[in-house]
């Protein structure tokens, strides 16, 4: 319980600093870097929610958030709803879809790698299909007008966009604090950790993990809004590119899975590296060499991810030891 | 309480359990044992919902349970234990019980209250706050049941809760599970060591090769010619009556 309040403080304390920054910067190139950050680490939670938490690793995570940015753009392309009701359809096609995925992977007993690799092909799936259909524009993709305005989740300047995304960041930290003190979470953690035996103590894994997915995929859709409104621009490549699928879980496991603010830290650290080797490093190419390798470091040496060096490992290390013998 | 009538289970072409018919009423401990493959595992399973069966029926309580998952069998009231044990390592002790617990409340802090309470009664309370990677294999055993006793069962299946204790372990972990029983909660084990068998049984059945060759109480069964043989090998029964005479 004092864990959970510290954490409360913390995060209050945090979200305040934030929500004043853009007082303090008007650098328009800080302002988007933060808001990049921000969005990374809210995709990234929508990983770490079935990936983390559930222990379900999915290798097409960006197909909620194309089919969400898909949603609501049409929607606001085609029929003139006006963006903030069309983030609701979006959030619901996400959940909508991830319910599909979820319920025949699950139900068939997919785990692992064999899960992974059917989220793949879902995304691989949908981008052919968005490619092929006429009211997603095919390959030429989907235009969106620029009309700033609340309703229509645009803004003039970029600190409108870094407010959207700090209320994307904060829903994306809100959500594992309450799984962390609910049964639900607890429910997801057995099932990452033993699955037969969470069966066995009348755990509905079916349903959990449907539910696991459906946070996904719902989280998933907002940011598909988010991306279309503010560029303006949506095809098959963007909407389901491997490289977002790939970006949510490695912040993830960069920063921490299975944490509160595991994703944040990763999005926070990879790209502050990418910027700072891109920025001080002439020669082309090799700041992307620096920024693998600092990679390869993190996730060779930091099995628990960047958060694992502030709290736990120690702890784990001690324990593991007399563990090991009898197993 | 627990009916299994001509249960029977087939890898293949063999049969690995066949037609066996047992009952546990309330109140009992009822144990099953057996040589090494003799289907005892694959039987508690069946029961639990999670192997398949290939025939006969299954009813607690009156209503079959037959092709049920196994978290709606524990929600009715029969929870079964793993004889390899499956602790959900990355958790403490607490948290493990807790998620046994969770099973009958929605809420953390009964759920809290309701696993400390269970670490009493299996005498893990110093072990709360500890990983559950790190406890000893007397430590697993005491938590697989630790967490199936918090899911609050009517009918408790323990699959060789006793498997490689010593024997201090032991005789703690039998003044526990007769603690359980006087609680209420009705207890059907597997079991190799016979100490604890006789010690704690009110009747027992003897599975060999898939088949039940006998039952009755420990004591009775133990002379039973035919259970000497599934354990001894032929003619062992004739040579120990004959080494009396």
């Amino acid at each position: 319980m004092a864990t959970r309040n510290t954490t409360l403080l913390f995060c209050a304390i945090g979200f305040g600093v934030l929500a004043l920054a853009p007082l303090g910067i008007t650098s328009k190139f800080y302002l988007d870097i933060l808001t990049l950050i921000f969005f990374t680490a809210y995709i990234g939670q929508s990983w770490n929610i079935l990936g983390g938490y559930a222990g379900q690793f999915s290798f097409g995570g960006v197909m909620f958030f194309g089919t969400g940015a898909y949603a609501s753009s049409i929607l606001v392309n085609s029929f003139g709803v006006p963006a903030i009701i069309g983030v609701v359809a979006a959030v619901i096609a996400g959940a909508v879809l991830a319910f599909c995925v979820g319920y025949l992977s699950f139900r068939s007993g997919l785990r692992g790698s064999y899960f992974a690799l059917i989220t793949l092909a879902f995304a691989e799936l949908l981008r052919v299909v968005a490619n092929s259909l006429e009211i997603t524009g095919g390959g030429v993709g989907l235009f969106l007008t620029y009309a700033p305005g609340l309703q229509n989740l645009q803004f003039q300047t970029p600190v409108g966009f870094y407010y959207f995304a700090l209320i994307l960041l904060i829903i994306s930290i809100a959500i594992p604090i309450w799984l962390e003190n609910s049964r639900f979470g607890a429910q997801l953690v057995a099932i990452r950790e033993n699955e037969d035996a969470a069966e066995a103590l009348g755990i509905n894994t079916l349903r959990r993990k449907c539910q696991a997915i459906m946070i996904m995929g719902a989280m998933g859709g907002a940011a598909g809004t988010f991306y279309s409104q503010k560029y303006l621009y949506l095809d098959p490549p963007i909407a389901y590119s491997v490289h977002l699928s790939v970006e949510m879980l490695l912040v993830t496991i960069v920063g921490g899975m299975g944490t509160v603010f595991g994703p944040l830290i990763g999005s926070l650290v990879l790209h502050t590296v990418n910027e700072v080797t891109r920025n001080f490093i002439d020669t082309p190419g090799l700041s992307l060499i620096v920024y693998g390798v600092i990679l390869i470091i993190i996730i060779s040496y930091l099995p628990n991810g960047l958060i694992g060096l502030f709290k736990g490992r120690g702890r784990k290390r001690a324990d593991a030891g007399p563990g090991d013998s009898d197993a | 309480m627990l009916e299994v009538s001509q249960a029977t289970k087939r890898f293949g072409g063999l049969v690995a359990v066949s037609a066996v018919d047992l009952h546990v009423e309330k109140g009992e401990i009822v144990s099953l044992i057996g040589p090494n493959g003799a289907g005892k595992t694959t039987l508690f399973a069946m029961i639990a919902g999670f192997l398949k069966s290939d025939g006969g029926e299954v009813r607690l309580n009156g209503s079959s349970i037959l092709g049920l998952k196994p978290h709606v069998i524990c929600q009715m009231g029969m929870v079964r234990t793993f004889q390899i044990t499956q602790p959900f390592a990355g958790l403490t002790t607490r948290q493990n019980i807790m998620v046994g617990a969770y099973s009958r409340t929605a809420s953390q802090s009964d759920a809290e209250r309701k696993a400390e309470e269970v670490a009493e009664i299996v005498g893990m309370s110093s072990l709360l706050d500890r990983n559950a990677d790190g406890l000893t294999v007397a430590g697993r055993k005491r938590l697989e049941l630790a967490r199936a006793l918090a899911t609050g069962p009517s009918l408790l299946l323990l699959d060789e809760v006793m498997a490689g204790l010593n024997p201090t372990e032991i005789d703690e972990i039998v003044g526990v599970i007769k603690g359980i029983r006087d609680t209420g909660v009705t207890i059907f084990l597997i079991e190799h060591v016979m100490k604890a068998v006789m010690n704690l049984s009110d009747r027992t059945y003897v599975l060999n090769d898939g088949k039940l060759i006998a039952t009755g109480t420990p004591s009775s069964v133990a002379a039973d010619p035919q259970v000497i043989e599934a354990y001894l090998g032929h003619g062992a029964a004739e040579k120990m009556a004959g080494g009396t005479a």
